[in-house]
């Protein structure tokens, strides 16, 4: 089980609030991702949920039972750190078990989950040699060990992955999903990278500054971001952002349209502009095209290799049915 | 050729580093070979390196006038025992400043080693008419705790600095993994804090052993340490130096034993948890 309720929240600073009055419910079994960028409050909600910061003020109930005042040894959470925190003088074997001694298990019942989980993990040739023995992700195998092994009501993750290489990161993802889905344990995950939001999630919260500013699933977000920043933050490339003229028609402050939602041609179009840079990854094709009385270059993604190149003149088509409307104060017209 | 210049400034680098520590192991070398001389031989003129009469004669007079052992005995109880009493409060002391720190902490670490920048002789007036108020003059324990105040901000200021390095994700990890406080601190922060913890016992210990200006002033007889034991042979009349040799040769060798076996914990203490 692992059924966390969130009800009216704050986490002051000194004088400082950085967690304005918060109400969210995480159900059991959920995978649920915090993303927004540094600073937005998202590290402060799982350490809250941890118990290794306290409430200012509000409620945590962990399946039912309030756990506010709960420290974190008894909340039943694990947790995978961003430094992985391994215990540098205990072997990989002793770092795994320990949650299992802590609990009071016998050295049997400890040796047979440690091999179990090792097995999972990869780490059966490992269990003898030290933290500092290992590479990167290794560590970080060995600190998700450590959390599994004792079964807890729900994993808190806090940037898992931000110390690892591109491409262990994208393995590392992988793995993470094939745990939740064997497991079926209750998730939190802490990222600032919108890709592991949206590739992971079930569902996502989006914070900034310390609010919530949606919450739903990844498509929810993707197809109906609740403002200007949800749309801004999810999707990458990021969303293309027009006003003035080019809103006023669509009856709106500002427009909205994702750079896969753009046709490019060379003879006909809506709008006219110039290619400043052009990308060719074979699979896609990412131009930055500069149109009039718009600031920022609008970023457009084609499928496939479309011969266009710098200094090229194209004409742009956004998708009507793709575009997002936004208001003065930044929230979307339905 | 970048492999030959590489190689010629190591031999540079060894050169000055062999030049540097002979240098400051000359005195104590010195001392050693004077203490196997005659007292003749001690004040030749040109000195005498290594080719004389060694003897033993004058560790002879020296055991014979004065009692080693006592000397010995109250510099392992004071050097010892100041430095295990300034342990046992620093600890908690330096545990609290380096992981739940509050404004003053720097404050209040800059205060601490701002007294080891008062010239102690500063103070002795106060503390001598002290002693003698609470009948400390001339005693072991009176000893012990002024050396141990002396020496407690660097205590403190070492443990300090090792605790710091103590990543604070590895205690909430053990916190989260179900550690309740005395778990948290048997099984996670002892054995990470030992390392340091021992260096600075160690270098401490030095400290007090070498500690001459209150030992004198603050000892007469029974308490005296083997400062006392040394400067009881350097006297204003007549020439000793081959004696007053084999006395300190006889107070140091103790501690330079214990240096030689911890060198390696004792260079991380100097560096003052500066080196990972």
């Amino acid at each position: 089980m692992g059924q966390i309720t969130l009800n009216q929240i704050t986490k002051n600073f000194g004088d400082v609030q950085v967690i304005p009055p918060l109400d969210l419910r995480i159900d059991d079994g959920e995978f649920v991702v915090f993303v927004g960028p540094s600073g937005c409050g998202k590290s402060t909600l799982l350490r809250l949920i941890a118990g290794l910061e306290d409430v200012t003020s509000g409620d945590i109930t962990i399946d039912g039972r309030n756990a506010t005042e709960v420290p974190p040894a008894k909340r039943g959470l694990a947790m995978v750190f961003q430094s992985y925190a391994l215990y540098p003088h205990m072997s990989v074997r002793k770092n795994i078990a320990f949650p299992l001694r802590m609990a009071g298990l016998d050295k049997e019942a400890q040796n047979a989950k440690v091999d179990a989980a090792a097995k999972v993990l990869n780490l059966t040739d490992y269990l003898d040699r030290r933290p500092g023995q290992l590479s990167g992700g290794q560590r970080q195998r060995v600190a998700i060990g450590r959390a599994i092994v004792r079964e807890p009501a729900a994993f808190l993750f806090d940037e898992p992955l931000s110390n690892l290489d591109a491409a262990l990161r994208v393995n590392m993802r992988l793995e993470i999903s094939e745990l939740h889905q064997t497991l079926k344990t209750t998730m939190i995950y802490v990222t600032h990278d919108q890709v592991e939001a949206m590739t992971m999630a079930d569902k996502i919260v989006v914070l900034q500054a310390g609010l919530i500013e949606q919450v739903g699933s990844p498509l929810d977000l993707y197809h109906a971001p609740r403002n200007k920043f949800v749309a801004g933050f999810i999707g990458s490339p990021k969303m293309n952002f027009l006003t003035g003229q080019y809103a006023s028609g669509y009856d709106a402050t500002t427009i909205g349209i994702r750079p896969e939602h753009i046709a490019v041609s060379s003879s006909e179009g809506a709008w006219s502009g110039r290619v400043g840079v052009s990308e060719h990854l074979g699979s896609d094709t990412f131009l930055y095209v500069d149109i009039d009385g718009v600031d920022e270059p609008i970023t457009v993604r084609s499928t496939g290799e479309i011969g266009v190149r710098h200094g090229d003149n194209v004409y742009l088509t956004p998708d009507a049915s793709k575009i997002h409307r936004f208001d003065k104060q930044d929230l979307r017209i339905p | 050729m970048a492999r030959a210049v590489t190689n010629r400034r190591k031999a540079l680098n060894t050169l000055v580093a062999w030049s540097v520590g002979l240098l400051i192991f000359f005195p104590i070398l010195w001392t050693i070979l004077t203490s196997f001389k005659t007292e003749a031989q001690a004040i030749n003129d040109p000195p005498l390196f290594l080719f004389f009469d060694w003897t033993l004669e004058n560790y002879a007079v020296v055991q014979e006038r004065s009692d080693y052992m006592r000397f010995l005995w109250n510099s392992v109880i004071i050097a010892g025992g100041s430095t295990v009493i300034g342990i046992i409060i620093a600890v908690p002391a330096a545990w609290s400043m380096a992981f739940v720190p509050s404004k003053r902490t720097k404050d209040i670490l800059l205060w601490m080693l701002s007294t080891k920048m008062l010239p102690a002789v500063g103070v002795l007036y106060p503390i001598y008419l002290l002693f003698i108020e609470l009948g400390l003059l001339d005693t072991r324990i009176g000893l012990t705790i002024v050396l141990m105040l002396i020496n407690l901000p660097i205590i403190v200021w070492m443990l300090y600095t090792y605790f710091k390095e103590i990543p604070g994700e590895i205690l909430e990890a053990a916190r989260m993994d179900g550690a309740a406080l005395k778990e948290e601190i048997l099984y996670i922060l002892t054995p990470m804090a030992v390392p340091g913890i021992a260096s600075t016992l160690l270098l401490n210990i030095i400290l007090a052993w070498n500690e001459a200006f209150w030992t004198l002033n603050l000892t007469a007889a029974k308490a005296a340490p083997l400062t006392a034991f040394i400067a009881s042979y350097s006297s204003p009349e007549g020439l000793f130096y081959a004696k007053l040799s084999a006395a300190s040769t006889m107070a140091i060798a103790p501690i330079l034993i214990l240096g030689w076996f911890s060198q390696k914990q004792l260079v991380r203490g100097l560096t003052f948890g500066a080196v990972k």
